[in-house]
């Protein structure tokens, strides 16, 4: 009818291999979000902080990150430290690229998220002879954490998809990678893309839906 | 024993503080009353350094409250407040609310810092809530759940900030029933409130506030029974 | 201040990348915003049941990555189907999907925030459904919305830096044809990123605005 053969089975002989670049997709995505969870926190620390330059920075890095394409962002951790003669792999210019992404992102849902938890609540630690660090990691934080658990389950799923981004720096053992490697040796197209989205989907549904689950247990209250 | 010596204290161009003195004896129940604006609350907040003061001294056991050198997290450690708003932390249940400054600040184990917690829980009567959430609680119980958090770190003085003030009417009586225990047992507090039947039954002495001033201090009998101050008596036929 | 190889075709180059940003990026929001509406409106009358269908379609545009529905479709309108259609018409097509299939959750949402009591209210008087919509639901799911359609035409303009993979020569991959000829990359990226910022910043700071003054109402 299309004058096209669908070859599914030459696509789908290759699924293991896709499988295992969907792995190295998941691990980038989920040390993106642990280490851009780390950032975030500190981002917004700083952006508390009385000190003017330290507040100028967090600002910056999440402004940039929420006002330039992440690709452009993946570009700088590959492309623009190289002309400072630093040279990361695919691999880390990737991270790096996500968890900056990662970081900005959640620094303002963080943000957000404190300014519903009532000032009293510090107040009511430091009464208690907790030091300011000590009220904001036991009190404050886990609030906030809870209270962002629906913009950071969002942000998981871009990080999934800004994977795809790595082949631009030459990344190649990630799901698009390795699903465009195989493109160049066998040329389906289509069936090996429409394998790598639907790959893609699952994942993300995937996400969403522990997110949930783990979201009822965790949050009793 | 709590000194205050003279203490001034402004929010802009507001005095809320004109010039207090106030000694607290160990042991001693001091209620504090006045009509809103009158600088009480402030004054609580002074006493465990949570705001800072203008001039003059504040000295808890001989320690100055604001001097630099104080270390406020170790003073707090001995000053229990309990607020008008109860402010339960929402995320812990409500012996994880009372266990988590003895654990952290105290470094107490899990094991001590859950007896002590259990045993203060019982007295205020919420031993059987160990495993509920704050959200779950009536204003009444987080208001108790409040009070013995603050009593788990076994502290030398309590300060009560209106405590009673956002409850609704029915569960008023069982919060100051609680304090009531509690100056029977022989804790030293100061207990700004609105309550006037409570002050008289509870205190050792009762001061009457007036726009940041210490109008009148003495025996309930006598501020309740002769005011002497013309602002103390309009005050009382206000609140009668 | 820098010593650059840069010359002024280079930066004519780079200017016609970034009127191609702007140019994918309209398109594709105008469409999409259009299509996106009347998703959005289908899907809140129809109700949740009668238009499963297409909120799983749409869910798929937020669900797998733009690159690769990008190569799907070219693939698929170029190998499978034998047409003859620009980087440029796939490029537009693709991101105008995308971009409803956000732009109808945003829809829901405004249209959602509308109080069911305002509409009954509305409706008792003898309002018709389409005076409803027009007089009663546009003003006020509008306030909710604006501030989200914001964010996404802004979204819609750093991922069309993704559509090089049609052979579309926007501003990033400008920058990148530079970059290899030039060996400048600091520079380069810095004069690229700078124009998204540029852009993107104000708006934000406007959407944020509007947020915040429409929700203290």
């Amino acid at each position: 009818m299309f004058g096209y053969t669908f070859q599914w089975n030459q696509a789908l002989a290759r699924l293991p291999k896709m499988l295992d670049g969907a792995v190295v997709t998941m691990e980038v995505a989920v040390l993106s979000m642990l280490i851009g969870i780390a950032f975030a926190i500190l981002l917004t620390l700083l952006r508390l902080s009385g000190s003017r330059p330290l507040r100028a920075i967090a600002t910056g890095w999440v402004e940039i990150a929420r006002n330039t394409p992440a690709l452009f962002q993946i570009y700088m951790a590959h492309f623009g430290v190289a002309s400072f003669g630093i040279h990361f792999s695919p691999f880390i210019s990737l991270l790096i690229g996500i968890t900056f992404n990662n970081a900005g992102y959640l620094a303002e849902n963080f943000r957000g998220a404190l300014k519903a938890i009532p000032d009293t609540q510090t107040r009511a630690g430091r009464s208690l002879g907790m030091s300011q660090l000590q009220a904001f990691r036991y009190i404050i934080l886990p609030q906030m954490l809870r209270i962002s658990f629906l913009p950071m389950t969002n942000q998981m799923v871009w990080a999934v998809l800004m994977t795809s981004l790595g082949v631009t720096v030459g990344m190649n053992s990630d799901l698009y990678g390795v699903t465009q490697d195989l493109n160049a040796l066998t040329f389906r197209t289509f069936e090996l893309f429409a394998i790598a989205g639907v790959i893609f989907y699952i994942i993300t549904k995937a996400i969403t839906l522990s997110a949930r689950l783990i979201a009822a247990r965790l949050f009793r209250y | 024993m709590i000194e205050i010596q003279n203490v001034h204290k402004s929010f802009g161009q507001l005095e809320v503080l004109k010039g207090i003195d106030l000694t607290v004896e160990k042991g001693e129940v001091v209620t504090v009353i006045g009509g809103s604006g009158s600088g009480k609350s402030t004054l609580l907040t002074c006493i465990n350094g949570l705001e800072p003061i203008d001039s003059g001294k504040i000295l808890v056991d001989g320690v100055e409250v604001h001097a630099k050198s104080t270390n406020l997290n170790k003073l707090r450690q001995k000053i229990g407040i309990v607020f008008q708003q109860w402010n339960a932390f929402p995320h812990l249940n409500v012996l994880e609310n009372v266990t988590l400054a003895p654990r952290k600040v105290l470094g107490m184990g899990k094991a001590e810092a859950e007896a002590i917690a259990e045993k203060q829980l019982k007295h205020v009567g919420l031993g059987d809530k160990l495993s509920t959430y704050p959200s779950r609680l009536s204003g009444g119980q987080q208001q108790r759940m409040a009070i013995a958090r603050a009593l788990a770190m076994s502290p030398d003085y309590m300060l009560f900030d209106e405590v009673t003030s956002a409850l609704d009417p029915q569960l008023v009586g069982e919060v100051l029933e609680t304090l009531k225990m509690l100056a029977e047992e022989g804790m030293t507090m100061i207990c700004v409130t609105h309550e006037m039947a409570f002050a008289r039954d509870v205190s050792n002495r009762v001061a009457y506030f007036h726009k940041g001033i210490m109008a009148e201090i003495g025996a309930p009998e006598q501020i309740f029974g002769d005011p002497q101050h013309p602002e103390t008596k309009k005050f009382l036929a206000s609140v009668r | 201040m820098f010593d650059t190889a840069l010359t002024t075709a280079d930066l004519i180059f780079l200017a016609k990348g970034a009127g191609m940003t702007i140019l994918v990026t309209a398109i594709s929001v105008a469409i999409g915003t259009a299509l996106g509406i009347a998703f959005g409106v289908i899907r809140v009358q129809f109700g949740a049941a009668l238009t499963a269908p297409l909120t799983f379609v749409l869910d798929i545009f937020r669900s797998v990555p733009l690159l690769i529905q990008l190569v799907l479709a070219n693939a698929f309108l170029g190998m499978v189907l034998k047409l003859q259609l620009s980087g440029f018409f796939v490029a537009c097509m693709v991101l105008s999907l995308y971009t409803s299939a956000y732009c109808a959750e945003i829809v829901r949402g405004g249209i959602d925030a509308v109080p069911a009591t305002t509409r009954r209210a509305a409706r008792s008087l003898g309002v018709s459904w389409g005076q409803d919509m027009r007089y009663i639901v546009l003003p006020l799911a509008t306030r909710v919305a604006l501030p989200s359609w914001i964010g996404l035409a802004l979204g819609v303009m750093k991922d069309s830096a993704l559509v090089y993979v049609v052979q579309v020569t926007e501003l990033l991959k400008s920058t990148q044809i530079l970059i290899t000829r030039l060996q400048e990359p600091l520079f380069l990226l810095m004069i690229g990123g700078a124009f998204y910022f540029l852009i993107s910043f104000p708006l934000a700071r406007f959407g944020g605005y509007l947020e915040k003054r429409w929700s203290n109402d």
